[in-house]
C-alpha cells in the first residue's frame, strides 16, 4: 500500500479546537499516513510543555452548558469572572467521564507516531514565545515549509 | 466467534482510542494473527471498517453482542 500523507495547520489555542488536529494525526498515523502539523498564532498553544488550556462559553453560541443553562442564561452573564474558568473545569470532567482522551494524551500518541510538528517562527517572534517553554520534539519553520509538504500530500486541512 | 490470538479491551474508551489501542496492539503481532476487539463506541463500527480498509488488515468479522461491539482484525501478513 503506498504511503499518503496529510498536513495540518493548527491555529486555534482553545482546549475544545486542540482536538481536530490531534485527534486526525494520531488516526491518521495509525492508518500509515506521513503526517505533518503546522502550528501558527494561538495554535502554538498547543505545543507548551506545560498545556494550560481553556474553553470560553462567551461568544459561543453552539456550546451545550450544564441545566439548561444555555437556554435562560443571558449572554453576557458568559462574561462573568469565572466563568471560564469553571466550563473549562466542566468540559475536563465530561471529556474524562465520556472516556475521550486528553489534550496532553493525543499529543503524546502523536508524538509516538511519529507526526511531525512544526512551529511558526515568525508567530514566535511575534509573541515572545521562548523554544524552551515548547516541546522539544518540534521544529520550527515557515510557510514556505508549510506549503513545501503540502503540495506532496493527499489531505491538507485548516483547522 | 472465531479463534483469536490476543485481546483488546477497549470498552470505555472514545474516538479515536480503540482505533489507536488496536493499531498499537497490532504492531506486536505477527502477519496473519487475528486480534479481538470489544468495544462499546458505537462509532467503531464504522472507524473499524475504515480502518481495514485503509490499512489492510482484514476484518473478519464485525457483530454487536449486549450492547458491545465485537470486531476480529486479521493482521496483514
Amino acid at each position: 500500500m503506498s504511503e499518503k500523507s496529510m498536513t495540518i495547520i493548527a491555529s486555534k489555542g482553545t482546549l475544545d479546537w486542540a482536538y481536530p488536529p490531534f485527534i486526525l494525526s494520531s488516526t491518521a498515523a495509525a492508518l500509515g499516513y506521513n503526517v505533518n502539523i503546522f502550528f501558527t498564532f494561538y495554535g502554538l498553544q498547543l505545543l507548551k510543555k506545560n498545556l494550560s488550556l481553556s474553553v470560553s462559553p462567551l461568544g459561543n453560541p453552539g456550546m451545550p452548558m450544564p441545566m439548561g443553562m444555555d437556554k435562560w442564561f443571558p449572554v453576557l452573564g458568559t462574561a462573568i469572572p469565572g466563568m471560564q474558568a469553571m466550563m473549562t473545569g466542566m468540559m475536563k470532567n465530561t471529556i474524562k467521564s465520556k472516556g475521550v482522551a486528553s489534550v496532553a494524551e493525543l499529543r503524546k500518541l502523536c508524538l509516538e507516531a511519529e507526526v511531525k510538528m512544526i512551529g511558526c517562527q515568525m508567530t514566535i517572534d511575534l509573541f515572545d514565545i521562548k523554544r524552551e517553554d515548547l516541546i522539544d520534539e518540534i521544529e520550527l519553520g515557515g510557510a514556505a515549509t508549510y506549503l513545501e509538504r503540502a503540495g506532496e500530500s493527499d489531505i491538507n486541512l485548516f483547522t | 466467534m472465531s479463534d483469536f490470538d490476543l485481546e483488546l479491551d477497549a470498552r470505555g474508551l472514545n474516538c479515536p482510542l480503540p482505533i489507536l489501542r488496536a493499531k498499537k496492539t497490532l504492531n506486536s503481532m505477527t502477519g496473519g494473527q487475528v486480534l479481538k476487539i470489544v468495544a462499546t463506541d458505537p462509532g467503531s463500527v464504522k472507524d473499524f471498517e475504515a480502518f481495514a480498509n485503509q490499512t489492510g488488515n482484514e476484518l473478519v468479522e464485525s457483530s454487536e453482542q449486549s450492547g458491545e461491539f465485537h470486531f476480529l482484525l486479521k493482521k496483514l501478513a
